[in-house]
């Protein structure tokens, strides 16, 4: 028996039905005769409040809406990948498949593509106990993946049926479970599980491990671990997607989901055409056969928006389960804040800071705290990084989202506007921006790039720094009077600044660049300070030591020596011992 | 027959209330008499029960709660579309105001459009060639894009858009089927004059649409206003195969009408009271932009906005950058400078530049070229604030050529003629004349190839 309510209010996207309509809190819901997708969100006696997922233009008082049972939830298995979905998981292909260039209202399309047959490998045998989290098929998802479908977590019994390898759907049956108290459990290939709700794991594991994105500013100064949470935040122009993009192509994390959220259909669409043509270095493969995308764009309604950064980060956790590194790109989180607002704003909640309501704390630590580094059910070992962008308004970090942001994450790139209108890419500040998984990534460093990695990256800062506060000086006398000790640390720095920290992402070398040359660049440029140190404490002056072109050259290394030609660093070096010598020589 | 209304309930500016409604649908386009004779359209913009509010398009001046008789209409807003429109001249929710007589068409869409699916979108590569430097050479315009101008009161905003539009659509590509919706909100007389008269002296008449809410029409109307034009735009693009740039002036006035009926409908306000649903309305409007895979036409979007007090933190502009595809800044200092047009290029950008400059659009060094141009032009900003300090005098020689540079730059790049029109070639052999300015090793943005090829030092 469907509950059903009726309706008598609308406000934009929110529908208010009359009386007591026995519905449940997140459940879903179909609104009108359209049959627009909608979510419970306030129950009184008197009145039921359901956000719509869809336009509400055209609905009218005294229409129905039906209870569909279950929570708002996402349909999970393989077809999830190399696939494009709104914010409540419907297929945009399809959509556009159905509907055209726009996307109407109303359009009923399957999740997954319910017809395709996947070439299953069964991994279980009659008999056999089963807990949630159970391997109990594999499916070549794409050529980069396996997905492995597994049992729904809270399900236990024994296997009373299985089928045999060969090619099914995921509506087939492909295994039967007889639970503990006796009752029998059909499984498919697909499982659904509501986005609202973690999908839960036996523990959590420290951070031990970063994710390598091949950014130097990223992976040297400001790591982030695997499971770890980050924030980009930037005005506008600054590059925060431009940061997501390149760490959604480079990292080596084995699945990215990328959430549009409240952003520019036009940068979907590149998002698109990109992953689809580039190929991931590691594989070989199309980067899009790792990549699942979630578009809700700005002009798509604003509920749908709000679900949006949910259903991504279920689709993540399910890949986790798996035993995979998922990264998710959201992008971006303020849009996501802005759809509570204005949800709340229709509400007519009591507003808090800057009209955000209240809960928006809560709303952002729960979504962080979803990332992690855990021991799934199934005994494998699988994470989820976060990495999400945040739009403030004004390019003022001080305001709420911001703020409420900083407090649950661990690290910080904070993008900034000078650097951006100086082109200097990416613009993410060596000052503003921290990373508090350094000390838990040190002994990762140490074993697998070099023991001097973390000492390098701190003298890198150290000189940074040191930098910063010559500036100071430099702005009310200028930099001809300061010692020449000091002059070169300016120089040591812009060394720093344009070899090191800008890289180029349309550079075909430059775009990623693997561990172990961010550390030999490290090393040169540390060489080249420590020689150029020796002879100004000898008396040379700057002016002297710039005659060579040795600091040019040290800049250009980024585009001189190409990621696999780690040899010629050696090169760099005699190259610095002469002009050393040369200097000593020509000027004793 | 449909039933008619007689009364209203509430009138609170421009919302009045109607109650004892049936059947009334959420968004629906409802016909008002006042006095069995003045008619106005309305919508609905909040439903309860049989009680509906209703937003009144051309003001709510001589109502009362009993002269008025509502009709509904059964549907959202439309707007009857064909390619006569070109060429005519329509108020604020598209009625024709030039008395040349009612569209004739069987063509109607609801105005609020649809969302395009990214799917089907294709992602825009071409560069249109405005004939500014600054524009050209570093912020460059895609067809498809949407690229507002960020100004102030008194800067000359407007006759940059008609450059923009003389130069753009009278260029090589004349040929093609190409037109101009413009969209005026709130703006004064003079300025859609102004724009009239240059359409007709660059002999574009014909092919220009003008939907226009002036200053002291129903403040309403003006949330309308974009939304029929794009409509039209889109219609003209997507069904007719047409590259159609629109011009919206002055998106602050369409941001200031939805503040008014907000805070009239007792909305809780975010910031500076606008409403929370402000970037979303922003964004339904400039997310209209674009091209359709395997559709000929293209909608091109130029917004103006004026920044209240200069102040690009101010929701109007924020909120417009997160949404648009970078920015035209104007810089009030460079006009005081009599510099035209006063492009401040360094918080202008245009995001969907890289993919559509460089070797088989432009040549092959514009990316570096610009680059070094907006990273040495940073420079210029620190040296001038070194000289104000110590004294010009005082500067290494290093910065005295940079100070030589930037003014250089300002009068020679970014300034140029309301009617000078310059290819690519000459915007981009102009910016390593002024590069050869500086010394060849501060020129670090540039590929070595690059600037070996084509770098020469001034004498």
């Amino acid at each position: 028996m469907t509950k059903t309510g009726i309706i008598y209010g609308i406000n934009g996207p929110v529908v208010y039905l009359r009386g007591n309509t026995g519905f449940k809190m997140s459940e879903m819901v179909y609104v009108g005769k359209e049959k627009l997708v909608g979510e419970v969100i306030n129950l009184t006696k008197d009145t039921t409040t359901i956000q719509v997922f869809e336009e509400t233009t055209g609905i009218k008082p005294g229409e129905e809406v039906t209870a569909t049972g279950d929570a708002i939830s996402v349909t999970l298995g393989p077809g999830i990948l190399n696939n494009i979905f709104d914010g409540i998981e419907r297929p945009l292909g399809e959509i556009a498949k159905e509907g055209g260039a726009y996307i109407n209202r109303g359009v009923s399309v399957d999740s997954l593509d319910t017809t395709k047959l996947w070439d299953v490998h069964i991994t279980v045998s009659v008999g056999q106990e089963v807990n949630g989290g159970t391997i109990i098929a594999e499916v070549p998802e794409t050529t980069a993946i396996t997905h492995k479908s597994m049992v729904p977590p809270n399900v236990s019994g024994h296997i009373l049926s299985v089928v045999t390898d060969g090619q099914y759907t995921i509506t087939d049956t492909i295994a039967v479970v007889q639970l503990e108290d006796g009752t029998e459990l059909n499984l498919s290939l697909a499982q659904k599980w509501p986005i609202r709700i973690p999908r839960p794991t036996l523990k959590r594991y420290p951070a031990a491990k970063p994710l390598v994105t091949g950014q130097r500013i990223l992976d040297t100064l400001f790591p982030i671990a695997k499971g770890g949470t980050a924030a980009i935040p930037g005005g506008f122009g600054t590059g925060k997607t431009m940061t997501q993009h390149q760490i959604a192509k480079w990292s080596d994390a084995d699945i990215i989901i990328y959430i549009g959220c409240g952003e520019r259909g036009n940068e979907m669409t590149q998002v698109l055409e990109d992953f689809s043509e580039l190929v991931d270095p590691k594989s070989g493969n199309p980067l899009m056969d790792r990549t699942t995308l979630i578009a809700n764009t700005s002009n798509m309604p604003v509920a749908a928006r709000e679900a949006s950064i949910y259903t991504g980060i279920t689709l993540a956790e399910y890949y986790r389960d798996m035993g995979y590194d998922v990264a998710i790109m959201a992008d971006s989180t303020s849009r996501w804040a802005e759809a509570l607002r204005e949800l709340s704003g229709r509400l007519e909640e009591m507003p808090a800071e800057e009209g955000f309501p209240a809960y928006l704390a809560s709303r952002l630590s729960a979504f962080y705290e979803r990332a992690g580094m855990m021991e799934n059910l199934n005994g494998t070992e699988g994470s989820v990084s976060i990495i999400g962008a945040v739009s403030p308004q004004g390019g003022d970090f001080s305001e709420p989202v911001t703020q409420n942001t900083k407090r649950f994450v661990r690290c910080f790139w904070g993008l900034d506007k000078s650097l951006a209108y100086a082109r200097h890419f990416p613009a993410i500040h060596w000052l503003t921006s921290y990373s508090e998984y350094l000390g838990d990534l040190a002994p990762w460093y140490k074993d697998n790039v070099s023991t001097n990695f973390v000492d390098y990256r701190n003298q890198l800062l150290a000189l940074l720094n040191q930098e910063s506060s010559l500036m100071e000086i430099v702005k009310l006398i200028g930099s001809d009077v300061l010692p020449d000790e000091q002059k070169l640390v300016l120089e040591i720095a812009k060394v720093i600044r344009l070899g090191f920290l800008q890289q180029n992402a349309f550079h075909a070398e430059d775009t990623c660049v693997p561990m172990e040359k961010q550390c030999k660049m490290m090393e040169v440029i540390l060489y080249l300070y420590s020689k150029s140190k020796a002879l100004v404490t000898m008396g040379m002056p700057m002016s002297i030591l710039k005659e060579n072109n040795i600091f040019e050259r040290v800049i250009a290394i980024k585009y001189d020596v190409a990621n696999h030609e780690l040899e010629k660093f050696d090169q760099y070096k005699k190259d610095i011992d002469n002009f050393y010598n040369k200097v000593l020589e020509t000027n004793a | 027959m449909s039933i008619e209304y007689l009364g209203l309930s509430e009138i609170n500016g421009p919302l009045i209330v109607l109650e004892g409604v049936q059947d009334a649908a959420f968004e629906e386009i409802v016909e008002i008499t006042v006095e069995g004779k003045e008619k106005k359209l309305g919508r609905i913009v909040e439903i309860y029960d049989d009680k509906a509010v209703i937003q009144v398009f051309e003001g709510t001046e001589n109502m009362s709660l009993k002269n008025t008789h509502t009709k509904l209409t059964g549907h959202p807003m439309e707007i009857a579309l064909s390619t006569s429109m070109l060429g005519r001249t329509f108020n604020g929710i598209g009625q024709p105001i030039d008395r040349l007589g009612p569209v004739v068409s069987d063509v109607k869409r609801n105005i609020n459009g649809l969302p395009l699916n990214p799917v089907t979108r294709e992602y825009p590569r071409n560069y249109i060639n405005t004939g500014i430097s600054a524009i050209d050479g570093l912020t460059t315009l895609i067809r498809g894009q949407k690229l507002p101008i960020f100004s102030g009161n008194g800067l000359p905003h407007d006759q940059l858009a008609a450059q923009i539009v003389k130069q753009a659509s009278l260029g090589e590509n004349s040929d093609e089927e190409f037109a101009i919706v413009f969209a005026a909100m709130g703006v004064k007389y003079d300025v859609a004059e102004f724009f009239r008269r240059t359409f007709e002296e660059s002999g574009v008449s014909e092919h220009v649409a003008m939907f226009l809410n002036l200053a002291n029409d129903p403040v309403v109307e003006r949330l309308i206003t974009p939304k029929v034009a794009l409509t039209l735009a889109e219609y003209l693009a997507f069904d007719k195969g047409m590259h159609i740039l629109v011009i919206l002036t002055d998106m602050t006035s369409f941001a200031e009408a939805m503040r008014e009926v907000s805070s009239s409908k007792g909305e809780i306000p975010s910031r500076k009271g606008f409403p929370g649903y402000l970037y979303s309305e922003l964004a339904t409007i400039y997310e209209r932009a674009g091209i359709v895979k395997g559709v000929n036409g293209s909608v091109t979007q130029i917004p103006i906005l004026t920044m209240p007090n200069d102040d690009i933190t101010h929701p109007i502009p924020d909120l417009t950058g997160y949404i648009t595809e970078g920015q035209i800044v104007l810089d009030r200092v460079m006009h005081g400078q009599a510099i035209y047009p006063p492009i401040n290029v360094l918080p202008s950008l245009s995001r969907l530049m890289k993919d559509g400059i460089g070797e088989g659009y432009t040549r092959a060094d514009h990316q570096d070229v610009a680059n070094q141009l907006f990273s040495s032009y940073a420079k210029v900003g620190q040296a001038r604030a070194l000289a104000s300090v110590i004294g010009e005098d005082e500067l290494s020689p290093i910065d005295k050529k940079y100070l030589k540079f930037g003014i250089a730059f300002e009068k020679e790049y970014v300034g140029q003629g309301p009617n000078e029109n310059r290819t690519i070639e000459q915007t981009l052999d102009l910016g390593w004349k002024l590069l050869g300015l500086l010394p060849k090793e501060e020129l670090d943005r540039i590929d070595t190839k690059i600037l070996d090829k084509y770098y020469v030092a001034a004498e």
